[in-house]
């Protein structure tokens, strides 16, 4: 009872403008993402920034309500992979804080610093029924590239709901390539920082350099090096994959989720039995890299069947087209991918990655993020009607919007485009 | 040697022949010299069979939807299409119930076999960034056919795209057309006949690229969109010249000028035999380069990305331009800024001619997705273009846009019968290109390994045969 309140309050703290009255959504199909599973006719009620009811729409909606009627209905989805927010455009430097290059620091890095909740691709991103992102640092001064965090998509100050969720690190060939130039070198500045975390109090006594991290870096690395956070890995060779996995052997306590692994396929059923949750692109399947030789546009779907936890996102464009992971889930279901596993992997899978409780789901006392659709979510020609977020209605605006209603029609006749807002 | 201006004579006067008799350039490459056409298509249509293709939605491609219709493929052309085509003796039947059948996709923005998978530096041949004007280079000459991307693009649909070198110059060589065939040679993939094409590009990138050294060095000219604009003139002022000796020349005045790569491709685009499609983001430049081209007599073809057409599409419409377009993508550098889901239909709903292109290995996969994309956003905001009259951004518009739309880019009769049958309507996340002929030969089957190319690249690869 009492988390309950708090979690009221802190609901309420968070959007301070959640509606006053129920509002009851109608779904021709809502999805829920638990086991009261797909829902024909259902109704969704949100109150007070939760969920309240889910549930066949014969129900009834409480008296007072709102009534907002959709084809779809679905909890808010997730975006587990992106740099949505950390750039404004990604080619000019001065408007990008994904990664630094140029600093001399690297896990301590917190990609929450570089936020920027009005990025205009954050609306963009909501307007496609995205409502909660992870986003992650990019690494380019070391295989380090920082801290991961979580934030709504509102727009709102105070977005950012849990900063230094995950630490960031680069394998492969890019991890290689930013260690010096092999993937033995990758692995001993993996190794060398995780002896700097371990042995911090003696290493750092009486100088600022490890052997690999300064001491602000090694300070950083800290939680996740004792298992308390997170540790986010990009690889994509099998055989990277399994590195990561030995790694993890050897370091038990360690918390890991892979993000890429375009071979994952080839050792599923080892990611499954170690619980090490992937981010996948399935739109991938060429042979880009030589890292990626066994990609496959079934990697979703074997890595799902092997009972990994499988989460699917657009790592071609992260910053602006984070949103397009619908698309890509559509397309691994058409690959053979059972579509609730797609849909959790939009939801519940990062959710769960992520540690987002009551989020992902729609359930009685969830976060009421949800999100009212024309269509097939999956589908490309399907898009959101309505989207809540804590249970406030989102705007539906973005600066695409404005642009596409400036130029509907071209008449210039009377006043300058410049006048038409 | 007289050949530059010979060559361009004679590409003028096929051209000509082939919008008479459509599908009648196939053997046009062949009755010419290796002076006048260095590097003639060896492609000859695979064997086919005589083939019904029954009880569909056909989407001919060229705005009719016929639903439980038929097509009828013979000789490796479109005999017939309709609702009562009956099949000949001897031919075969395929009974497509439930699916949808459509001319083949053709992208016309490409970097296949010149930026190949895989993406390492020794491979990197789409962009000859030594000098802002590159006109004298041909980007068949990096095509690596073997390049995997080509499959993946084949079981998207697409049967034929255009290859463009980069963006870093200002001029950066000629574009190819090639039938999507898997081949051991570049030859064996080209176009019978198509003209060929000029790469052009507008704004950032040849202003970075060469007046800011990328970084390392002073760089020189472009620094900037007026230097951008003063080096296509400066280009074209130089070509007229030449063409003007060329044509002096060939009315018996005097020596041909000596032979200038640069100059015979820029020359051959003021003739009208080369086609111009010109990478450009933002809307006002645009503008101004339909003026350039208006100062110097040539036309332009296509403008490629062209994330700002929206902006004038009215201006693009009354030129006649067409637009090759993403459905989505923005953002990602400061051109790219203004760039929103509706432009390929507010494109179209200005009577411009609308394309949708990749630009990407990713994109050609599934082009008719992006498609779809822009047709429901345009739909949301009350431009409700019907899916078959749709159709005609992903075959008939490129086809145009390539000067190929005489042989192929629809299903009517006398054209290559270039097909796609989908698992479902192709505007959906979830259908799939089950079969796809090229000259009415099946070239892919989705459900028949058999019928599923194998790059050498992928050969003894742990991805070798997998499904893509």
């Amino acid at each position: 009872m009492i988390r309950r309140l708090l979690l009221s309050f802190a609901a309420l703290a968070v959007s301070p403008f959640a509606a006053a009255q129920p509002i009851a959504i109608y779904g021709d199909t809502v999805w829920t993402g638990t086991s009261q599973g797909t829902i024909t006719d259902g109704m969704v009620v949100i109150d007070n920034g939760r969920i309240v009811s889910v549930g066949p729409a014969s129900g009834g909606a409480p008296s007072g309500a709102t009534e907002v009627r959709a084809q779809w209905v679905t909890p808010g989805l997730i975006s587990a992979f992106s740099r949505t927010g950390l750039s404004e455009v990604s080619g000019v430097d001065d408007a990008n804080d994904s990664g630094a290059g140029s600093s001399p620091f690297s896990a301590a890095l917190n990609a929450a610093d570089g936020f920027n909740p009005e990025a205009t691709a954050i609306a963009v991103t909501r307007l496609d029924g995205f409502t909660r992102l992870a986003v992650a640092p990019e690494a380019q001064s070391a295989l380090f590239g920082g801290q991961g965090f979580l934030a709504d998509t509102s727009g709102l100050p105070g977005s950012i709901f849990r900063e230094r969720v995950f630490a960031f690190v680069v394998l492969g060939e890019r991890g290689a390539s930013i260690s010096g130039g092999s993937r033995p070198a990758a692995w001993a500045s993996l190794r060398g920082a995780f002896d700097d975390v371990r042995f911090f109090g003696a290493r750092y006594m009486t100088h600022n350099e490890g052997n690999v991290l300064t001491r602000m870096d090694a300070q950083a690395l800290m939680p996740a090096v004792k298992g308390d956070q997170l540790i986010l890995f990009q690889a994509s060779r099998a055989s990277d994959l399994a590195a990561i996995m030995d790694f993890k052997e050897q370091n038990p306590s360690l918390r890991v989720a892979i993000v890429g692994a375009d071979e994952g396929w080839m050792v599923a059923g080892r990611l499954a039995e170690l619980d090490i949750p992937v981010i996948v692109d399935a739109f991938s399947n060429l042979p880009s890299s030589f890292s990626q030789l066994a990609a496959t546009s079934e990697n979703a779907m074997r890595l799902s069947q092997a009972g990994v936890t499988v989460a699917i996102v657009n790592l071609d464009n992260d910053s602006h087209l984070a949103r397009l992971a619908t698309q890509i889930a559509g397309n691994a279901v058409a690959n053979g991918m059972d579509f609730d596993d797609a849909m959790r992997a939009l939801t519940t899978a990062p959710a769960e990655i992520f540690g987002m409780t009551g989020l992902g789901i729609l359930a009685p006392g969830a976060r009421a993020d949800v999100v009212a659709w024309d269509g097939d979510p999956l589908e490309v020609t399907s898009a959101p009607k309505a989207v809540y977020i804590d249970g406030d209605a989102q705007p539906m605006q973005s600066r695409q919007t404005k642009l596409r209603d400036r130029y509907r029609t071209l008449d210039e006749s009377q006043r300058p485009m410049a006048f038409k807002r | 040697m007289q050949f530059g201006k010979l060559c361009l004579v004679a590409v003028a006067a096929l051209a000509l022949a082939a919008c008479e008799a459509p599908g009648s350039r196939d053997d046009e490459d062949a009755g010419k010299s290796p002076a006048e056409n260095p590097f003639p298509s060896t492609y000859k249509p695979y064997p086919s069979q005589t083939l019904l293709i029954a009880n569909a939605t056909v989407l001919d491609g060229a705005g009719a939807r016929i639903e439980n219709g038929s097509v009828l493929i013979e000789g490796g052309k479109i005999k017939a299409v309709g609702a009562d085509v009956t099949a000949p003796d001897g031919a075969v039947t395929l009974d497509a119930r439930g699916k949808w059948v459509t001319p083949g996709i053709i992208d016309n923005h490409s970097h296949l076999g010149a930026y190949p998978s895989p993406g390492v530096d020794a491979h990197g041949d789409g962009n000859e960034i030594s000098g802002p004007v590159t006109a004298e280079v041909w980007v068949e000459h990096s095509v690596w056919p073997q390049d995997p991307g080509f499959t993946r693009a084949l079981a998207g649909g697409i049967t034929s795209l255009q290859i463009l070198p980069g963006s870093a110059n200002l001029f950066g060589g000629r574009g190819v057309t090639l039938k999507n065939v898997p081949a051991r040679t570049v030859q064996a993939m080209k176009f019978p006949g198509a003209p060929y094409t000029l790469k052009m590009a507008c704004g950032e990138n040849p202003k970075r690229v060469y007046g800011y050294g990328r970084g390392t060095t002073p760089g020189g000219a472009p620094y900037s969109r007026m230097g951008n604009v003063a080096g296509y003139r400066d280009a074209w002022i130089k070509a007229a010249d030449y063409k003007k000796q060329l044509d002096k020349a060939e009315s018996g005045g005097g020596d041909p000028p000596k032979r200038d790569l640069e100059l015979e491709t820029l020359a051959g685009v003021l003739s009208g035999d080369i086609l111009v499609h010109m990478h450009c983001y933002r809307a006002d430049e645009m503008a101004q380069i339909l003026d350039i081209s208006n100062e110097f007599g040539y036309k332009v073809a296509a403008f490629h990305h062209a994330v700002e057409s929206y902006k004038i599409a009215d201006k693009l419409a009354e030129y006649g331009a067409c637009s090759s377009m993403w459905a989505d993508w923005w953002g990602f550098k400061m051109e790219a800024y203004d760039g929103i889901p509706e432009n390929i239909p507010l494109v179209h709903n200005a009577g411009a001619c609308a394309i949708v292109h990749s630009d990407s290995d990713v994109g050609i996969q599934r082009l008719n997705q992006e498609a779809a994309k822009a047709w429901a956003d345009g739909k949301r905001i009350g431009i409700d273009v019907p899916i078959e009259v749709a159709w005609q951004w992903l075959s008939l518009n490129p086809a145009k846009s390539l000067g190929i739309e005489k042989e192929t880019g629809s299903l009517e009769p006398g054209k290559m019968a270039d097909v796609v049958i989908w698992s479902g309507n192709p505007f959906s996340s979830y259908a799939k290109a089950e079969k796809v002929f090229i000259d009415g030969a099946q070239m892919f089957d989705r459900n028949d390994p058999a019928l599923q190319p194998v790059m050498d690249f992928e050969l003894g690869h742990p991805g070798e045969g997998d499904r893509k």
